[in-house]
């Protein structure tokens, strides 16, 4: 009984920070909960219509205006990429793709991504790890064009920008879609 | 696919807006209408010119794992590795090129430890190794296709 009456106030403050605390943590399961439905309901696709947020909404039981919230937090902190289209683009006319390779100095390699990136051939550019001496390549760069010969013209391209920081590049064309099936969270109920 | 499809293309592939009436809005930059927006988007996703319309999630800040793998296969057991790749869930994307190394695959699992997992079983299945090779960093890419 002592520790309980000797600083009621403190103890008063103590257990509402607690409870202050335990409320935020619900808060951020919830939100975490409702993001994970919010994937699952939109992953595959939103509805083509006037009104394609009310249309999820309503099947989630919940407000428009919630959804459109937490879909622009998701943007805020790039659980999202982008809200969009995406063209399948062979029907574009770009039936080549070649992933460009890069054997760069490690010095140099945040220069050279930032300016690969700016390229209009480039659609995908990372840093990734190197396994010498099979494969001493850790710049990646995907190039499109409508044939190999506008691909490789633009990898030529590339490799005169960064002229002597590559010091060996190579041009892996794709031959096969063995699988494309994208992204999908399981769902699991 | 006339000058209204390869705008919609080229300004939807950068942001679709997030609002009450986003077409009516789209209609306003596009020099359209709401209805026509919708009717063009749905067929172009009929005929397959779209092979998607709304979010694009990004895996990892999701808290999942992505990773791009690599394996040299024998040009003689190369179909039947693919059979067996192709058979893990965990595959998203596999693609065959043209070079030493010759099968290119995407993993996405909701956690890294579920990734390891399926890179040991790949491996361990196919009697392949498997080259992991998770992005580092990734640089910010501007223009997307250009209709």
């Amino acid at each position: 009984m002592s520790a309980c009456t000797s600083k009621p106030e403190d103890k008063v403050t103590e257990m509402s920070q607690t409870v202050k605390h335990n409320s935020i943590e619900k808060n951020k399961q919830q939100l975490a909960g409702l993001d994970r439905r919010i994937v699952l309901a939109t992953q595959s696709g939103l509805p083509v219509a006037a009104e394609p947020y009310r249309i999820i909404a309503e099947q989630l039981s919940i407000d428009t205006q919630l959804l459109m919230d937490r879909l622009e937090a998701m943007k805020a902190d790039h659980r999202i990429r982008r809200i969009g289209v995406v063209p399948n683009h062979y029907k574009l006319g770009y039936t080549a793709n070649g992933m460009s390779v890069w054997d760069v100095d490690d010095a140099f390699i945040d220069e050279a991504g930032a300016q690969l990136g700016r390229l209009d051939m480039v659609t995908h550019c990372y840093q990734r790890p190197r396994f010498p001496p099979e494969w001493t390549y850790n710049l990646f760069a995907m190039v499109h064009g409508h044939d190999r010969d506008e691909v490789q013209q633009k990898v030529s391209q590339i490799a005169e920008l960064l002229g002597s920081r590559a010091r060996k590049h190579d041009i892996l064309f794709s031959t096969r879609i063995l699988k494309k099936t994208g992204l999908r969270l399981k769902d699991k109920g | 696919m006339d000058a209204l499809d390869r705008n919609i293309i080229n300004t939807l592939q950068h942001d679709f807006p997030v609002c009450d009436r986003p077409f009516a809005v789209l209609a306003e930059t596009l020099h359209s209408t709401e209805d026509e927006l919708i009717a063009r988007v749905q067929s172009m996703l009929d005929s397959g010119l779209l092979t998607r319309f709304g979010p694009m999630y990004n895996a990892v800040n999701m808290g999942g794992a992505l990773s791009l793998c690599a394996m040299k296969v024998p040009e003689e057991r190369f179909d039947e590795v693919a059979a067996q790749v192709n058979a893990f869930a965990e595959v998203a994307h596999n693609y065959q090129r043209d070079h030493e190394m010759n099968m290119w695959f995407v993993l996405a699992t909701e956690t890294q430890q579920e990734l390891e997992n399926t890179l040991v079983a790949i491996a361990h299945r196919t009697g392949v190794p498997v080259y992991n090779m998770p992005k580092q960093k990734e640089f910010f890419v501007g223009l997307h296709f250009k209709a």
